[in-house]
């Protein structure tokens, strides 16, 4: 693996086995996916809505469906992927329950990767100053970012449990490497492994 | 002539289902001899695994590239293939054939039937997508073929380039289908009607029978002003045009007073010296039965193992993305590696000539993948 490769890639990169299908939803310039594809030899395809980015990925040999996400995910029969990414777009989506449901329609596992909303600066940016939190996972200003959708780690192991999802893997990334203590308070990101109940040890 | 170009070209015939061994066609009949116009670039291999057929649109023919002994305009895709240009001939070995019922050197009705010693006219058989995509099955036998690196074409050429995926399918290695659909829709067999109706309506015509004088021109140059209208986009046309006139004032009178009417008229004009009336007529109404719509594609319903570069133009409101999307769905439905890319031109279905720049990342980089891929 390439030195400058991403510490997020590094880690979805980990979780997945060998010989894998995988989907990336929003793959932007397919870079994670010419990753997998080369450390896992997985079979790789995109989702991704910007023309330019496409263009990127043909560049590496990416095959991507120029689509947004929610479109894009209808168009595949259920069960064609190992695993769906959602790395840094779930909270893009407009409808996020179901693209989460359609992602594990269509892959046997999902990984989603997010930004913490409760990181500790954040928070402090909210008590302290009285504004709308902003740090290196959450850099935009809140009238530009992409973002329809502000969730801490918590909030996103509270959803798993409410609508029956497994977590099979779950890692914190603060600045530059994993955090093991006080998580939602401690980590800028977080990169969850998770499955449907009944393909759970499969 | 610059160092991108094949330089000069000259065209190649090859002629098969001749005496007892006519080809089938579609509608049941049997036809031949059949002659078909080709030429190629580059150099075929020793594997004979770099191959890439060009097919054509409407009114395409086989001379894709290069030029003529004496030509000022190079081949209809002249842009794209070439040294190091998208189709690189200094990699690939490229094909590209005029289609039966054409008029550019393959059989068509303005060829003279052998039998009779006078040109087909309406005599000719009715011919579909798929008959023109086994003649060029016979043209890649011939060549001793056996599997093609890609199939790649716009509109019809898209159209032919389905068909290869649909009949051919263990002989393609990569698509790329261009502003293209799975079907005809009412509108677009709607705009060949009318396109057909202004040539049969022209007293010049004689049900096809023209060939001993000049062909129904006014009827032709009319069926192709409409097709450019259907070529451009209304931004284009903007553009282009605007409400500009020729002269400075209002003529008050039926001659050309904007821009854009001389420039229909002049394409028009210009199309009659070089397509033959009753190949319009069969080549659309060949496009106007092509349906390869609810899982056609994959007659055997088989899935194909080979890659797909999709590719629609935002503008293109006579072949829209939507419908194109409709083609890469059904090729994710079947598990099909497949790229689907809009690009966002203005120049609406014409932009596949013309966005140059865009295709050729595209297709370059894509076919690069494939090769890299079957060795």
């Amino acid at each position: 693996m390439a030195e400058d490769t991403r510490l997020d890639h590094k880690i979805i990169c980990g979780m997945i086995e060998p010989d894998s299908k995988v989907l990336d939803l929003g793959c932007g310039d397919g870079t994670l996916l010419h990753l997998l594809a080369n450390e896992k030899r997985a079979r790789v395809h995109g989702i991704e809505v910007n023309e330019k980015a496409i263009y990127k990925c043909v560049e590496k040999g990416v095959s991507v469906f120029h689509e947004d996400i929610e479109g894009g995910l209808k168009n595949y029969p259920s069960k064609s992927f190992d695993y769906v990414i959602l790395n840094q777009s779930m909270q893009e989506t407009k409808n996020v329950e179901f693209v989460i449901n359609e992602a594990l329609r269509v892959g046997t596992h999902v990984i989603v990767g997010f930004p913490n909303f409760a990181f500790l600066r954040a928070r402090a940016r909210i008590f302290f100053k009285g504004k709308v939190p902003i740090t290196s996972s959450l850099p935009y200003q809140w009238y530009d970012t992409p973002n329809l959708h502000f969730l801490s780690l918590t909030d996103f192991i509270d959803f798993c449990r409410r609508k029956k999802l497994k977590i099979l893997k779950k890692v914190y990334v603060g600045k530059g490497r994993s955090v093991r203590i006080f998580p939602n308070l401690f980590a800028l990101n977080g990169i969850f492994l998770i499955t449907r109940w009944d393909n759970a040890g499969k | 002539m610059n160092e991108d170009s094949v330089g000069i070209v000259e065209t190649k015939y090859f002629t098969f289902a001749e005496g007892s061994r006519k080809l089938l066609l579609e509608s049941g009949e049997k036809f031949g001899p059949i002659t078909l116009a080709y030429e190629t670039y580059g150099q075929l291999n020793e594997k004979k695994d770099n191959a890439v057929l060009i097919v054509h649109a409407l009114s395409g023919d086989a001379h894709v590239a290069g030029y003529h002994q004496g030509d000022e305009k190079p081949g209809w895709w002249d842009d794209m293939i070439g040294p190091h240009k998208a189709f690189d001939t200094t990699k690939y070995f490229v094909i590209c054939s005029n289609v039966i019922g054409g008029c550019k050197g393959s059989t068509g009705p303005s060829t003279v039937n052998p039998v009779t010693g006078k040109p087909y006219g309406l005599s000719f058989p009715m011919i579909t997508i798929a008959d023109m995509v086994n003649a060029q099955k016979e043209l890649i036998d011939h060549l001793g073929i056996k599997k093609l690196l890609t199939v790649a074409g716009g509109s019809m050429g898209g159209m032919q380039v389905l068909q290869w995926v649909a009949s051919y399918p263990d002989m393609i290695h990569s698509a790329i289908p261009i502003a293209t659909v799975l079907k005809h829709s009412p509108q677009q067999i709607a705009f060949s009607e009318v396109g057909r109706q202004a040539i049969m309506a022209d007293p010049d015509w004689g049900n096809g029978d023209y060939y001993d004088h000049a062909q129904p021109e006014r009827g032709l140059a009319v069926a192709r002003m409409i097709g450019h209208i259907t070529y451009m986009s209304d931004q284009s046309m903007e553009n282009k045009f605007s409400r500009k006139l020729k002269d400075k004032n209002y003529s008050f009178s039926f001659s050309t007073d904007f821009e854009v009417e001389g420039y229909l008229r002049y394409r028009g004009d210009s199309f009659v010296k070089r397509f033959d009336a009753n190949s319009y007529l069969y080549i659309t109404k060949a496009m106007d039965y092509f349906d390869l719509s609810e899982g056609k594609l994959f007659p055997d319903g088989k899935t194909v193992d080979a890659r797909f570069l999709v590719v629609a133009f935002r503008s293109d409101w006579l072949y829209p993305a939507y419908q194109c999307k409709e083609i890469a769905r059904q090729l994710k439905m079947r598990h099909c590696d497949v790229t689907y890319c809009v690009v966002n031109s203005t120049y609406g279905h014409d932009a596949f000539l013309l966005e140059i720049e865009e295709e050729t990342h595209l297709v370059k980089h894509f076919l690069a993948t494939t090769y890299k891929r079957i060795q």
